[in-house]
């Protein structure tokens, strides 16, 4: 190990940060955890230790269960969704095309808008209001005689949470676009070149050279977009408001604290929802630095 | 991409199947654009039309009077909240990027015992379901009597900017080769003065990603903000949300939608002039992918 002298510096200089990471990040997660773990149930009282009580009890709420359901079906359309939509676009654009950087602008757009803002657009092209009633949507498809599509939208019991996923594949799929894309023209030229001189086909060469590369991209595609999906919040209230139909767990939590005001129920569904985070980003970030470190940075 | 000269030409066939593909392709690029700019559509025409034109039957006609009697109306609802972002988002950015900057240079040229393990704690942050430090964090700064004005989210954004900050200048410094810093070090230069006299003058490009993508993540947030302010320090997400209600039927929509441009504004003209510095940020949000 180098002398002290050399490296102290160094660690004083991170040392605010550390200290603020140290505290709001790892000491509010283990505060939170503490308080999950107590029977606080009204802000005012001092709760005593009850193990994990919270966390079993919330699997007997079917508020909880419901919510939970709306996230993974919310998860599946959104990251399904936004990774076709996005792939799709970074290979139609990967060979380049007149207007290419027009149309990159337009893809990545939303991405710029607050969920807020895109939500209040959304919830008025997806009103839910049928045929002469109808905006947004609803009134394009019946204009054009598309009838069969004109829908209820989020107000749908079976549907609802999938609808949810459109305005998120809108905001997102431009992003993902962006990573593939740049994937894409990674692949160095000379792989596909050896790939043309073996007698692939442009198509094989996509398939069977291309493609392949991009597995990182796609982990980090997933990563980031599961991350968004399982805290979605900002765009369910602009959209929807807070709804039982379109509920959950960051809604539910929100209305713990503000509505019902019990701290340890809030505190127990934030647990459980960075423990789901933890649970894709952990040992995501762990396989990174391990790369990076034996590719000798 | 260009065709190689020392690969013989593709037959004349071939070029009329290229032809008709990149066709094929820009088609369908371009009918994914139009449907792209839907929304965009909708909230440009809906935020120009008097109220008496923002109905079902005319929701996705052009307005046949413009009007900016909306855009007036909104000014006076939200121009207290776009200065209360404003006030929030500038000092956060600033020192989340310089906090980042030092951390940055530390980890990739300064390295001290476990830099590894406390980069990798540092970017754990960056995922982190902001649910989980929310409650804690508002009792804090109740107990601390520190709520009230903008100071809780000034400092929810620059501790939680930290991580993508930290990042995006220690891959940026990465890239500058050891040999400059150990030269200054051997000629007696100590840790801030290499980094004031070496790397500062070269960091422009870092700071502008990690300010355009600190300013926009800021000014878009809203779940700090509904947490950690009241009334006379909300930001212009959550006043604009109030506006809108929550899906009443005799809601106004064209302020709505002139308001949500209006609340849009900063982040799409940074987008539109910047976008290459946003898009870094983004990548940066990627890792190295």
């Amino acid at each position: 190990m180098r002398r002290a002298r050399t490296w102290l510096p160094g660690l004083l200089l991170v040392s605010p940060s550390i200290i603020l990471i140290g505290v709001f990040v790892y000491g509010m997660i283990g505060w939170n955890f503490q308080l999950a773990l107590s029977d606080k149930h009204k802000p005012i009282q001092d709760g005593a230790f009850v193990g994990l009580a919270n966390f079993i009890d919330l699997w007997s709420e079917p508020r909880w269960t419901n919510a939970v359901g709306n996230a993974i079906v919310f998860t599946v359309v959104f990251v399904g969704g936004a990774l076709v939509l996005g792939w799709l676009l970074g290979l139609l654009l990967d060979k380049g095309i007149k207007g290419e950087a027009a149309l990159r602008t337009i893809y990545l757009a939303p991405m710029a808008v607050s969920f807020i803002a895109t939500g209040l657009v959304w919830r008025w092209l997806m009103n839910p209001a049928p045929a002469e009633r109808a905006t947004g949507l609803n009134a394009l498809f019946a204009n054009l005689g598309l009838d069969s599509l004109v829908n209820d939208w989020w107000t749908s019991p079976d549907f609802g949470m999938a609808a949810m996923g459109l305005p998120a594949i809108w905001q997102l799929s431009g992003y993902i676009m962006a990573l593939f894309l740049a994937g894409f023209r990674g692949v160095p030229e000379d792989l596909r070149e050896a790939a043309r001189v073996d007698g692939c086909s442009e198509w094989q060469v996509y398939w069977k050279v291309v493609i392949p590369q991009l597995r990182p991209v796609l982990l980090s595609a997933v990563i980031i977009l599961g991350h968004m999906s399982l805290k979605v919040f900002d765009l369910i209230i602009a959209v929807a408001g807070k709804q039982i139909i379109t509920d959950v767990p960051a809604i539910f939590m929100f209305d713990m604290v503000f509505e019902v005001r019990d701290p340890a129920k809030g505190a127990t569904i934030a647990s459980y929802m960075l423990l789901a985070v933890a649970a894709v980003v952990i040992p995501y970030l762990i396989w990174t630095i391990r790369k990076e470190r034996s590719e000798g940075r | 991409m260009a065709t190689r000269t020392s690969v013989p030409g593709p037959a004349p066939r071939a070029v009329a199947a290229g032809r008709y593909a990149q066709a094929v392709r820009f088609t369908v690029l371009l009918v994914i654009a139009v449907v792209f700019l839907l929304p965009m559509y909708m909230l440009l025409v809906t935020g120009f039309k008097p109220f008496s034109e923002a109905t079902a039957d005319q929701a996705w006609l052009l307005p046949q009077t413009w009007t900016v009697d909306n855009w007036i109306t909104v000014w006076g609802e939200l121009s207290p909240a776009l200065w209360n972002s404003v006030r929030v988002v500038v000092p956060s950015s600033i020192i989340s990027a310089v906090l980042g900057s030092l951390n940055g240079y530390v980890l990739a040229k300064w390295r001290f015992p476990y830099a590894d393990l406390v980069f990798t704690l540092f970017l754990f942050g960056m995922f982190i379901p902001y649910q989980a430090v929310m409650i804690p964090l508002q009792q804090m700064l109740v107990s601390a009597n520190l709520m009230g004005g903008v100071f809780p989210l000034v400092l929810a954004h620059v501790v939680y900017g930290i991580p993508i900050c930290t990042l995006i200048f220690r891959n940026f410094y990465a890239a500058i080769p050891d040999g400059i810093v150990e030269a200054g070090r051997v000629d007696g230069a100590g840790i801030l003065r290499t980094y004031a006299w070496i790397i500062l003058p070269v960091s422009a490009p870092a700071f502008a990603v990690t300010l355009i993508w600190q300013f926009t993540s800021a000014w878009n947030d809203f779940l700090f903000a509904v947490f950690l302010t009241g009334p006379s320090s909300w930001p212009v997400t959550v006043q604009l949300n109030n506006i809108a209600g929550s899906g009443s039927a005799a809601v106004p929509y064209n302020e709505q939608m002139a308001g949500a441009l209006l609340a849009s504004l900063p982040t799409l003209v940074i987008y539109l002039l910047l976008g290459r510095y946003f898009m870094r940020g983004l990548m940066a949000g990627a890792l190295k992918g």
